[in-house]
């Protein structure tokens, strides 16, 4: 018998340690007679702290709506830690398309937190007992939310609201998080504070995360891998690989430029836009 | 001898109960008040206070029902405020997840085809509905005793689902994506809320008349969430506002000449201003508090 490394979370299943964290061999989707995107092909290792890129409409949410388990493809496989996507479920912290809370939303950042930890479970929602409490406060002050958590969630602002929720996607010890655009109508500095948030929980909790992204450059300096929807395909590498103008004009089949500016941003210019028909983003108030 | 208010609280409570109609009516008022306003405290969360309004509507198609068949006025309440859920729940969703602007359209359709529906049952009866002014505006006059034990059947009902059914309905409430990609049935709890809706103002139409619903369904909730956003509180808080409506509103319109909608109605609203009042003044205080140079 070999010996493997694990954490402490796989304690009691070493077989999930050596298994990537998300595999997708040849896969496809076609939705309502249009092909999203076809013979994708990747691997995310464990503990990769990963960028989803990519125009809007391109399949990027639908790319999670697969590892989910919500969605299933036309052609090909994927696993999800090992297994079927419905199965890992338990195992994921999933963060969906930012929704603000507006003031009509009447219970505190702290409930919204508790719910993310026993939400799923039958029962009333009641304080519960003193471990669970002590989790929910662990979590929140892990994304530094602390000093508001117990302010009515609708009177938080955008960026306090944006880790609440986080906060409550972690809560549960999920050994991966998924994120659908998190930094979305973020202004430029929570962007940064909430990408250098995730990176610190990525590295403390030796955490997976797969995060849809808009726009890369608050999260080049944290990711390790970018992955590119577009087009109809999915490439993947570091992104000082794929974010180049070859890689991109290669995928797209025009001529695209990407700009270095001089405070180390990247400018992605002359991309086509995709087709707007599916797009599901703003669908919800 | 009249009743009248001594301002005596034992003498008073003794004239109240001193009637067997007036017993039925305190029991009944009681039990609704319970179940509407946890079923209310949920519906104001959902923001689905619109939903409610119809739901109580179909009451008159149910009502009218009821008379053109000849079965039990509860019965076709009931039956037609769960029917109008149903359709409300089918018609309310896009893609999978809760489309707020589709379902507000859904329920104005309901709503104007249940009322349509409700005119022509009352046309091929023929007849006048005798208590139509009650249906409207609820009375407590003629309470039945078997009314009483369906309310108290039906109370119990809706407070096993909220039981059980709780913490994921209010998961699937504040985040239902999240909650969905955690295993909870969304789908199921959302059309499971809307029976429950459908009931408890099924329910309270029988007290309060159908148009004055909102005195135990909505003001209780809305006023109790103005106060406290915590959860255990707000419930308490929502509870214990609904009791006190209908236990001033029964005494007060026992005492007096005016109807038990008015007096419930008017409580109501006058609670849940006063409720928004000092939420708004200790908003100012508090924002004051914290303008002020805080210690670093």
């Amino acid at each position: 018998m070999t010996i493997v490394d694990v954490d402490r979370r796989d304690a009691t299943r070493p077989d999930l340690a050596a298994v990537a964290a998300v595999e997708l061999g040849g896969a496809a989707v076609t939705l309502g007679g249009r092909t999203i995107w076809s013979d994708a092909t990747l691997t995310i290792e464990p503990g990769e702290f990963v960028a989803v890129l990519g125009p809007n409409g391109a399949g990027k949410s639908t790319l999670l709506r697969v590892l989910l388990g919500q969605q299933p493809l036309t052609t090909g496989t994927v696993s999800v830690l090992g297994s079927a996507p419905r199965a890992a479920k338990p195992e994921i912290g999933y963060l969906p398309q930012r929704h603000a809370f507006d003031e009509t939303t009447r219970i505190r950042g702290i409930d919204l937190v508790r719910l993310g930890l026993d939400g799923a479970r039958w029962g009333l929602p009641l304080p519960g007992r003193s471990a669970e409490r002590r989790r929910v406060d662990e979590a929140i002050g892990l994304v530094g939310a602390s000093g508001y958590a117990r302010r009515p969630i609708g009177e938080c602002s955008g960026g306090e609201q944006q880790r609440l929720l986080i906060a409550a996607a972690l809560v549960s010890r999920p050994r991966m998080l998924f994120l659908d655009e998190p930094l979305d109508s973020l202004d430029l500095p929570n962007q940064a504070a909430v990408a250098a948030l995730l990176n610190r929980i990525h590295r403390a909790e030796a955490m997976t995360i797969l995060l849809v992204a808009h726009d890369v450059n608050p999260l080049l300096a944290h990711v390790d891998r970018v992955v590119y929807v577009a087009a109809g395909r999915i490439l993947s590498g570091p992104p000082e690989q794929v974010i180049t103008s070859e890689t991109l004009s290669a995928l797209y089949a025009s001529h695209v430029e990407v700009l270095h500016t001089s405070d180390g941003r990247l400018v992605v210019v002359g991309q086509p836009e995709a087709p707007h028909h599916h797009s599901d983003r703003h669908a919800h108030p | 001898m009249n009743p009248h208010l001594s301002l005596n609280p034992v003498t008073d409570y003794h004239q109240l109960v001193v009637y067997p109609f007036m017993v039925n009516a305190l029991e009944a008022g009681t039990i609704v008040a319970v179940m509407a306003s946890i079923v209310g405290w949920f519906m104001v969360l959902r923001r689905q206070t619109f939903a409610g309004h119809t739901l109580s509507l179909m009451s008159f198609p149910g009502a009218s029902a009821a008379a053109l068949v000849g079965v039990s006025l509860s019965l076709g309440y009931f039956s037609f405020c769960v029917v109008g859920a149903l359709a409300i729940a089918a018609g309310s969703r896009t893609a999978g997840r809760r489309d707020f602007g589709q379902e507000s359209a859904v329920i104005g359709t309901v709503q104007a085809a249940g009322l349509a529906l409700g005119f022509l049952f009352l046309s091929l009866y023929g007849g006048i509905l005798e208590n139509l002014e009650e249906l409207l505006f609820g009375s407590f006059l003629g309470i039945t005793t078997t009314q009483v034990h369906t309310l108290a059947a039906i109370t119990i009902g809706v407070l096993v689902f909220f039981l059980v059914a709780g913490r994921p309905l209010l998961y699937s409430t504040v985040d239902e994506l999240a909650a969905a990609s955690r295993g909870v049935p969304v789908r199921l709890l959302q059309v499971a809320f809307l029976v429950m809706l459908g009931l408890a103002v099924g329910a309270t139409a029988q007290i309060t008349g159908v148009l004055l619903v909102f005195a135990l369904l909505v003001a209780p909730a809305a006023a109790a969430q103005q106060l406290t956003a915590r959860i255990p509180l707000s419930l308490f808080l929502t509870v214990l506002f609904a009791l006190a409506i209908i236990w001033v509103g029964l005494t007060l319109a026992y005492f007096s000449a005016y109807s038990l909608g008015f007096y419930v109605s008017t409580i109501a609203f006058a609670l849940y201003l006063a409720c928004r009042v000092s939420r708004t003044a200790i908003d100012r205080i508090g924002r004051r508090t914290t303008a002020a140079p805080a210690i670093a």
